[in-house]
């Protein structure tokens, strides 16, 4: 399986970034991508920038462990994520996932198991920019309920393995 | 035995620094345990490190819980948890 996963300050072209993953290739039969697009707001406020920290070396790290579990759980053709860290400004993409299958069942179940681990389980860490200064964004319950469910699924494994 | 802590996000910004290194007491043997006495360190570390049960754990890059011993870890990392995607 061709995996991709790349850290960057800059913007990326999504649909560019997709077409690389299937260029030349006639086994891929679905591609599902999803992208995390920088809101104008955060509970009902405006913003004006969001600012991700990372650890970087782990958040490489710990994506690729997960890309590697989902190959093991789906057959997949193909991954690339594409994370950015700095700062994002409403209308720009934060975070794409592209997972590629021969058929879209594999392919949609990926890049959901892969967006809900990247929520909880990747360290970055998204502050707030608004005219009155800068917070740090609290991490969400239903996050760790969206990402819960794939460990349900696999009894006995440790959350925080 | 020295030991590398990286700091992230508001646990970075509490304690005033992104990194350091240290030498904990030999009865200091668990991130939980270490998480106590760095709290006991001073007035930044005693905020950042107020309510450890929302505070995140990695050992050499890999998420443990507060019960993962420290006696084999080159760099231990607190942050809040994870907000990305």
């Amino acid at each position: 399986m061709k995996a991709t996963v790349r850290l960057q300050r800059e913007p990326f072209d999504a649909a560019a970034v997709t077409a690389e993953l299937t260029r030349g290739r006639t086994d891929v039969g679905a591609v599902v991508t999803f992208a995390g697009i920088c809101r104008g707001d955060e509970r009902g406020e405006p913003i004006a920038a969001l600012t991700l920290e990372y650890y970087p070396g782990m958040a490489e790290a710990e994506i690729e462990r997960h890309v590697k579990e989902a190959a093991t759980r789906w057959p997949l053709l193909g991954v690339t994520i594409v994370h950015r860290h700095g700062r994002i400004v409403p209308g720009e993409d934060i975070v794409l996932v592209v997972t590629a299958s021969s058929h879209r069942e594999a392919a949609f179940a990926a890049a959901e198991f892969l967006m809900d681990y990247l929520k909880t389980r990747a360290p970055f860490w998204k502050q707030v920019e608004t005219t009155s200064g800068k917070t740090w964004v609290d991490a969400t319950a239903a996050d760790d309920v969206a990402a819960a469910r794939w460990t349900a699924r696999r009894p006995g494994r440790e959350a925080a393995e | 035995m020295t030991t590398r802590l990286r700091y992230f996000a508001w646990v970075r910004e509490r304690v005033g620094k992104p990194e350091e290194v240290i030498e904990a007491p030999a009865g200091v043997r668990t991130v939980g345990e270490l998480m106590a006495w760095l709290a006991s360190r001073g007035e930044e570390y005693a905020h950042a490190f107020e309510n450890p049960n929302v505070i995140r754990a990695a050992i050499d890059q890999r998420h443990v819980r507060p019960d993962a011993s420290i006696k084999e870890a080159g760099e231990i990392a607190f942050f809040p948890p994870m907000t990305g995607g």
